[in-house]
């Protein structure tokens, strides 16, 4: 029975960090995957901070659906809800850090209130009430989710680094070899499908 | 606000730079997930970008209206509920009247609240402009991203499911009464499906907007000539900061990169 679940949580950690990249074949929180991958340091924080806020946004979103949402038979607010909830739980979020780990912080600070805006999150926390998870399978998925997204922007930010020295055709300099990378990449993580 | 500035802006002026000028996918480059994920066909890119025009558009008058109500500290966490409560009408609407369309975008319907180019307007446009100019910039934005959309679904389905706006090519033959031989060819050929996936969706656009950047670098090289400090119109090395600059990147020199890695991880923190 525990074993079952355990096997049932596993599978869903996979799918949705690997074989279902929430980037790379989601399509989900690309402006930040674009745009916060010049630098690996960078990126890395950026990773760490969405993988923060997307296992919380899942936790609070999965209680507020199940417990409020769906008691009152409102679940057609739930967009409206989750944008209030997650906006509200960034804001929460970035002034808890701040009084109590000032390092932390540090690191991730900037990066905070750009989450809000980062459709990866409100996009899991859709996907876990569409889903029918419950709230462990969605805070699984959520961590998971945010990891695959952490993985992917890494990866794209060490190749960028590299990029840079390269003598690219004139009209693929900036965004289109980027693009170009991405698309690499996810044929890449297209071989995970076999994976279950 | 509309004060009799040397160029005040006009409905119609307002409406091209949505569409053409600063036109939000290939310039702005803004609004990605949606542009990716959903353009596997042309007519599901063309349901998104109409979907988005729509909520753009009332959420730009209606900001718009309340732009001297709203105070100034919280203008963000109501910009969204205003677009929030947009999308999930215009979510209903779909789901009520065209369900298959519905079905096909999924989950990018209440993510449209998310989509940058949005709150963007609202942001840079409607809570500075009055509700007429703001309905028309709404439109042009909107329309410049459904004819972006379209364009990408379009070659998708061309090259990835030999298609065009869900007709097959066979079809299409068939109806122009082509010969025995051109249909045999026609069914024997293999569409590139990796098109239709998510990798293609990548190369297309970046093909697309390299299309794009070559027109403009021809431009450059025909308007800047005369005023290029530097003279070999070279801008990915040009160390000059000009107007008609538009890579990114500091150049691929490392001496250059090093010098400016300090700089940039600053301004990346914005």
């Amino acid at each position: 029975m525990i074993s079952e679940s355990i096997k049932e949580l596993l599978i869903i950690a996979a799918s949705s960090a690997l074989i279902s990249n929430v980037v790379l074949s989601q399509f989900y929180g690309l402006c930040p995957f674009l745009g916060v991958s010049k630098q690996l340091k960078t990126a890395n924080g950026m990773g760490l901070a969405v993988i923060f806020v997307i296992t919380l946004a899942s936790l609070v979103s999965g209680l507020i659906y199940n417990f409020v949402l769906d008691k009152l038979g409102i679940g057609y607010l739930k967009t409206i809800v989750f944008i209030l909830v997650i906006a509200a739980l960034v804001q929460f979020v970035e002034m808890f850090l701040k009084k109590y780990s000032p390092g932390l912080y540090e690191s991730l600070g900037v990066f905070l209130p750009l989450i809000t805006t980062n459709c990866a999150v409100l996009g899991t926390a859709l996907t876990n009430v569409q889903e029918k998870y419950t709230i462990l399978q969605g805070v699984v998925n959520g961590f998971a989710t945010a990891g695959g997204f952490w993985i992917s922007i890494c990866i794209l930010a060490g190749i960028r680094e590299k990029i840079k020295y390269n003598d690219i055709p004139k009209p693929f300099r900036g965004m289109p070899i980027v693009l170009i990378t991405a698309g690499l990449m996810a044929i890449a993580f297209c071989g995970f499908s076999g994976l279950l | 606000m509309g004060k009799s500035s040397k160029n005040k802006p006009t409905c119609s002026s307002v409406f091209l730079n949505g569409l053409i000028k600063e036109n939000p996918t290939f310039v702005l480059m803004l609004g990605m997930c949606p542009t990716l994920a959903v353009t596997s066909s042309a007519i599901n890119g063309m349901g998104m970008g109409l979907t988005t025009t729509v909520v753009l558009t009332m959420s730009n008058i209606i900001i718009s209206l309340l732009r001297k109500v709203i105070p100034d500290k919280v203008r963000i966490p109501a910009f969204i509920v205003i677009i929030a409560s947009f999308v999930t009408i215009v979510g209903q609407f779909l789901e009520a009247f065209v369900p298959s369309l519905n079905a096909s975008l999924g989950i990018f319907i209440p993510l449209i609240v998310v989509n940058c180019i949005i709150l963007g307007r609202a942001e840079a446009f409607a809570s500075k402009n009055g509700p007429l100019l703001s309905a028309f910039d709404g439109i042009g934005m909107g329309l410049g991203f459904t004819v972006a959309l379209t364009c990408i679904g379009l070659v998708r389905e061309i090259i990835g499911a030999h298609k065009v706006f869900g007709i097959s090519f066979y079809h299409l033959a068939e109806l122009i009464h082509a010969p025995e031989g051109v249909l045999n060819w026609i069914d024997r050929q293999y569409p590139i499906a990796i098109f239709v996936m998510a990798p293609g969706a990548f190369f297309v656009l970046a093909f697309m907007v390299a299309f794009i950047n070559s027109i403009k670098l021809k431009e450059n090289k025909k308007n800047v000539a005369a005023d290029c400090k530097v003279g070999d119109h070279d801008c990915a090395n040009c160390k000059e900061k000009c107007e008609h600059r538009f890579y990114d990147e500091n150049g691929k020199d490392g001496s250059v990169y090093d010098k400016h890695m300090s700089k940039e991880s600053e301004e990346e923190g914005e």
